[in-house]
């Protein structure tokens, strides 16, 4: 008994000896919560709670360590988003641990931008690069010429860090090139955001719509797990989409509408509703306005008039309207996420938002419930420095509904000098060139600055253009910020490393610290590290520390989340209530109604490129995890049978994509199929690297971002639309 | 005795892969190689289609041309509850089993010999459900013995319309698709 | 029609199943060639022509034991483990044609070897006076010499038999879902077997009597394609599907042109010609027999392979 005791006590300490050695500093408290988490599990396995990293959703997870070694990563069931259950990207974490092509240490560019080619430095060197150019812009320009382009949760501290600096100009692609207009359009009808994740009830909906949203292959993981009960629990599902996508599967009714036309669709479903007096009149009556000007708007878009723009047979329109009708209000038209798309983005957003409004759903079972988060206090810091100059992305509020930095208006500013010039980019866990329409524009703009930081743990496209490139370790071999979510259940979620780094990279908290340090700014971190900070935040509001890190999760009360659960009726429009017709919209000059405007069409002999996602990968940031590789290691172009045989395009060989500027993609795989329209074709976006360094994605199908070289700007947000590109076939010799 | 059985419900299947994922890092499955696999099937012409989503993997038959054409009794039946296993050492890669199995689910493991699902043995054994199983977030798949009456896969193969791969093939598969 | 789309992509399976390369054809079709040898020299030993000095009896088992180990190397050759390869000799699984195969080849070897033994080359016994003495043994018992012949056609048509059955019990590929493939091979190993001794045969009377036998060899084989085919066709549509591969299919140039046009047609009309002394025996037919042979194994593990049920499960 002792002995075997005793051994036991030896595996656990070499275990947590990694754990150790990875971070300097107190991390006894650790050690003794992993050592609680050995103690229950198998001979040689070791368990550590953290939340998940290869997309934004942040699902709880529990990491498995065999024999020293990362072995699998599962759903932590305590966590409300995932309930034990990740989706595949989750599932693969490991790989991102054991990629080969991963970035090891601090980069200094050798020659011109964008030429690979690198000196190795030591983390000292690389900061004080930066330190130094980022005095010097300062000096010359200004705090506000650095901006920093961030994404997810890991760039909280880099933006602490630019914060004290003294820049405003903090953005992130999620809102102008994703899903910026549904949060606008939703807004303006009442008064909040969808938010992340979406505060769409779709485990209790009736009712299903889906426009353009193909959940299944975009794997949000709550929002699939809730998508399969409701088709368990036989809800009636209704798809709209040019492409026969795996939730058009599940469908009773599949609408292949024309691309581009959802908008007319939208208003002849309205204009059902309204006549056949199908809507929710209760929830209209008492919270609605300008309910009869719109209704006398609408008048003129029957399902007769929708038919020659969307495709779709009036009898089909009537059919589905009144289906929604009848499972009000538990019915839900999904507002979608990536929905930059035509240019009336937001409009469209707006007008989904009114059709809901129609089915009474806000704040009701089965609609959109109020979702609800626990009380974490922040760490205390000095104030920030206040920026004279204001934000740089969105000057005399051109776009006066964008409630957030738009990331295209930051390079337009770096392109141009106006309203002033931005000279430093620090890019964190983005990859620019993929994510922005319009690559050219993209590179011009980083030729025009003095510094060009970016910070990631693979070497991206925009690595390459990097002046210094951070490496940073992945989310098993770090600590991040606290997940304090809003959601259905609130909960806090922590993340903590499980392994080691296998080479010299950092966590991002450790970088921003080090940064601001060197900037002089080193009382904005008054912690001596990561696991202080997070301690101080879990202590201060109440709750055990030590039971987090080895539960992972807190759960909190359960609050109401609906209307007739208590939550209180408030719509926080400048009317107080859902709005039909919007007087800020017209006060600003635009169309207070949604109104539909047609798409513009291709040239002859294209075909309207149109993008998503695969469950397996997270947009360009997974395609060298090996593990996720090996699911999925080049996209695919899918061609319409039809076309197939009048271009003589073969399945399974290759083609080359041109867009209508010339532009031609690298060669991509020839998937024909009956599952889309002949006027479009579709590939998964994040494919098509052209990053010499990563070498197992290197040149691997087409970038959907290389042929967006067209964009429509949403006028109300200044969103990037860009399901604007047409393309044709080149065949491979 | 038991006898193991896969129920999928391809209703609510979305062909996310993360069955595959998880077989890959539980079983250290190697690079570029599957013992799972998503097949989509679909029929019809644009827009009148049906698809039709399977995982699949290794059917565990209960009359398996695998186990019949080894030569060295490497391919078996496990004692426990009818899953077919390959003893490593027994296994000369002579690929009969692969040219044999009409799902094609077994593939040479570049030690050499011949490898495919499990049904996670080393999970079953401890009464926790095969990885694939485990980690569904459409939880529209089930393990359990089919020969127990009340078991889940019991009910469900008794209420709803399922159908096997191949049946013609009289390989008795133990692998069932709710349809 | 089916659209069917998969995420596997293992090698040797993907997109369709070739676990097999050259080494397997190659291996049956010596296999063969070693059963249609032994069946013929058995018969020349069964009916007393081994004591004449010229018999092909008396130099076949020897080029049999090399064919048949030069066939058993490229089996090697084919194992993916192949440390494993004594797996084959620690049991016997009675449902598999392939235990049966390997057990069936230890048994060949000293059956080839008694049959060499009976009448060995001269030099051979005079330097090993240990093989003089079997011989002068044999010599003595021409019951048990008979015994040997019975017991080498015997044993060659087990040999050629499960060449095909080895194929044939391989569920999964509709093609080979034919005992008739067992007979098909042998036939097809007697017929190589007996144009190559045409060929080699250092007596006339060989010859011709080879010549002629092939001829019905090939006849025979003929007959056996036709219901190989009428067997597949009646069959189920995956069965048909398969005979059209072969028929109509990618595989039917070679299947043609080669393994019936010049692997059988072309021949049978020389050796026609050649035993009703219309001409002279010349090695063209037999060459042609032979490669024929090898080709025909060729198309049937190739298309084999390739043949598949068709998961056309969905709910229409």
């Amino acid at each position: 008994m002792n002995s075997l005791s005793r051994r036991r006590f030896l595996k656990i300490s070499s275990a947590t000896v990694v754990t150790a050695a990875t971070l300097s500093g107190s991390w006894s408290s650790i050690v003794r919560s992993a050592e609680k988490i050995t103690d229950k599990s198998e001979k040689g396995i070791r368990k550590v709670a953290t939340y998940c990293d290869i997309c934004f959703w942040k699902c709880g997870a529990i990491a498995y360590v065999k024999d020293g070694k990362l072995w699998k990563v599962k759903g932590n069931p305590l966590d409300p988003l995932s309930e034990g259950r990740l989706c595949p990207r989750g599932t693969g974490g490991v790989g991102a641990h054991f990629d080969r092509d991963r970035l090891k240490s601090p980069l200094i560019r050798k020659s011109h931008r964008g030429e690979e080619k690198w000196i190795e430095v030591t983390w000292n060197e690389a900061l004080d690069y930066i330190a130094e150019k980022m005095i010097k812009i300062k000096s010359n320009y200004g705090p506000e010429a650095v901006a920093l382009f961030s994404h997810g949760i890991g760039g909280n501290f880099f933006k602490h860090t630019l914060k004290a600096y003294g820049s405003p100009n903090i953005s992130a692609p999620s809102f102008a090139q994703c899903r910026g207009p549904r949060d606008v359009g939703f807004r303006l009808t009442f008064g909040e955001d969808v938010s992340s994740p979406e505060r769409t009830d779709i485990r209790n909906a009736r009712c299903i719509v889906l426009i353009g949203s193909h959940l299944g292959e975009n794997m949000h993981n709550t929002q699939v797990q809730e998508f399969a009960e409701a088709i368990e629990k036989d809800a009636s599902i209704i798809v709209v989409d040019p492409r026969y996508s795996i939730a058009a599967s599940k469908a009773k009714y599949y609408l292949p509408i024309k691309p581009g036309t959802d908008l007319a669709l939208i208003l002849a479903w309205m204009n059902i509703i309204i006549n056949e007096e199908l809507y929710d009149k209760e929830f209209v009556d008492k919270y609605g306005f300008g309910f009869e000007q719109f209704a006398a708007e609408v008048q003129q878009y029957t399902p007769e008039w929708a038919y020659p723009e969307t495709t779709i047979e009036p009898d089909v329109i009537r059919a589905t309207a009144r289906e929604m009708a009848l499972h009000k209000p538990a019915t839900l038209i999904h507002p979608g996420r990536h929905v930059t798309w035509y240019g009336d983005d937001a409009q469209r957003s707006r007008a989904i938002a009114m059709l809901n409004a129609l089915m009474g759903n806000w704040g009701r079972k089965g609609g959109f419930y109020y979702p609800q988060s626990m009380d974490v206090v922040a760490y205390p810091y000095p104030e920030y420095p206040k920026s004279e100059k204001g934000k740089v992305d969105n000057p005399d509020n051109k776009y006066p509904f964008a409630h957030e930095t738009i990331t295209t208006g930051i390079r337009e500013a770096t392109l141009s000098g106006k309203p002033y010039p931005i000279k430093g980019w620090l890019v964190y866990a983005t990859n620019l060139l993929q994510a922005l329409p319009n690559e050219e524009e993209t590179i011009k703009a980083i030729q025009n600055l003095d510094l060009m930081v970016v910070v990631d743990v693979i070497p991206s496209e925009i690595a390459g253009w990097a002046d210094v490139v951070l490496p940073e370790s992945i989310y098993l071999e770090r600590h991040d910020d606290l997940n304090v979510e809003w959601f259905r259940d609130p909960f806090i979620a922590i993340r903590q490393p499980v392994v080691d780094t296998p080479d010299d990279q950092k966590p991002n908290w450790w970088m921003a610290k080090k940064l601001a340090e060197k900037l002089g700014l080193g009382h904005y971190y008054p912690w001596k590290d990561i696991d202080e900070y997070l301690e101080y935040r879990i202590t201060n509001s109440g709750y055990d520390y030590n039971e987090l890190k080895i539960k992972g999760i807190i759960q909190g009360e359960k609050q109401p989340i609906y209307f007739d659960e208590g939550v209180p009726v408030e719509f926080h429009t400048p009317t107080g209530k859902v709005e039909f017709y919007s007087l800020q919209l017209a006060q600003a000059g635009f169309d207070p109604i949604p109104k539909y405007k047609k798409p513009k069409e291709g040239p002859h002999g294209y075909f309207r490129l149109l993008y998503g996602r695969a469950p397996v990968h997270s947009f360009s940031r997974t395609q060298s995890n090996p593990v996720l590789n090996d699911m999925m290691n080049e996209n695919e172009i899918w061609v319409n049978t039809n076309i197939a045989e009048r271009y003589g395009l073969e399945n399974g060989k290759y083609v080359r994509l041109k867009n209508q500027d010339g532009v031609v993609s690298n060669r991509i795989k020839i998937r024909v199929t009956e599952r889309i329209r002949t006027d479009c074709v579709y590939m998964v976006h994040g494919f098509g690297h052209r990053s010499k360094a990563l070498r197992s994605a290197y040149l691997k199908g087409a970038s959907d971002a290389q042929l967006i070289t067209k964009y429509e700007v949403d006028p109300l947000m200044g969103g990037t639309a860009m399901n604007v590109n047409f393309v044709t076939f080149e065949m491979e010799v | 005795m038991a006898r193991y059985a896969m129920v999928i419900d391809t209703k609510k299947c979305v062909g996310c892969m993360d069955c595959v994922v998880a077989c890959k890092t539980e079983n250290n499955v190697p690079e570029s190689f599957n013992r799972d696999w998503i097949n989509f099937e679909s029929i019809g012409k644009f827009p009148e289609l049906h698809l039709e989503i399977r995982s699949e993997r290794c059917n565990h038959c209960e009359n398996p041309p695998c186990v019949h054409c080894c030569p060295t009794g490497a391919s078996h039946f496990s004692k426990l509850g009818g899953i077919i296993l390959v003893h490593h050492d027994l296994c000369t890669g002579c690929k009969a089993c692969l040219a044999s199995c009409p799902y094609d689910a077994r593939f040479i493991n570049p030690e050499g010999y011949a490898d495919k699902c499990t049904f996670c043995t080393h999970r079953v054994e401890k009464g926790m459900n095969p990885a694939c199983v485990s980690v569904c977030p459409t939880h529209c798949m089930y393990f359990g013995d089919i020969e127990d009456q009340q078991n889940q896969v019991s009910k469900l193969l008794a209420s709803r319309k399922y159908i096997t791969l191949i049946p013609e093939a009289g390989t008795k598969p133990h692998v069932y698709y709710l349809i | 029609m089916n659209e069917l789309y998969s995420t596997r992509n293992n090698n040797l399976i993907d997109p369709y199943v070739h676990v097999w390369g050259w080494e397997i054809p190659v291996y049956l079709f010596l296999g063969g060639l070693v059963a249609g040898m032994m069946i013929i020299s058995g018969y020349f030993i069964f009916n007393g022509r081994y004591k004449e000095e010229k018999c092909s009896c008396n130099f076949l088992p020897i080029i049999s034991i090399i064919a048949l180990s030069l066939g058993m190397f490229a089996l090697f050759l084919d194992i993916e483990y192949k440390v494993h390869v004594w797996r084959f000799y620690t049991t016997f699984q009675i449902t598999s044609p392939m235990s049966w195969g390997s057990w069936i080849l230890i048994i060949v070897y000293p059956a080839l070897a008694a049959m060499f033994l009976i009448n060995p080359n001269n030099m051979l016994k005079e330097k090993i006076p240990y093989i003089k003495k079997i011989s002068e043994f044999f010599s003595k018992h021409p019951y048990l010499v008979k015994n040997i012949g019975i017991g080498n056609m015997i044993l060659g048509g087990m040999l050629g038999i499960y060449t095909g059955i080895l194929l044939s019990s391989l569920v999964a590929r509709p093609l080979w879902n034919s005992s008739i493939l067992g007979m098909l091979f042998l036939v097809s190993g007697l017929s190589s077997a007996a144009a190559f001794v045409h060929m080699i045969a250092k007596d006339r009377y060989e010859r011709e009597l080879l010549a002629k036998a092939d001829n019905s060899f090939l006849v025979i084989e003929l007959f056996i394609f036709l219901l190989f085919f009428i067997g597949l066709f009646t069959a189920t549509q995956v069965h048909i599907d398969a005979a059209n591969l072969m028929l109509s299919g990618s595989y039917a140039p070679v299947f043609w042109v080669f393994v019936i046009g010049l692997g059988i047609v072309i021949p049978l009309f020389i050796q026609s010609l050649a035993v009703n002394h219309k001409i002279q025996h010349t090695p063209v037919a037999p060459i042609l027999v032979i490669l024929g042979g090898l080709l025909l194994r060729f198309v049937i593990v190739e298309a084999g392979q390739y043949s598949k049920w068709i998961t056309t499960t969905l709910a229409k």
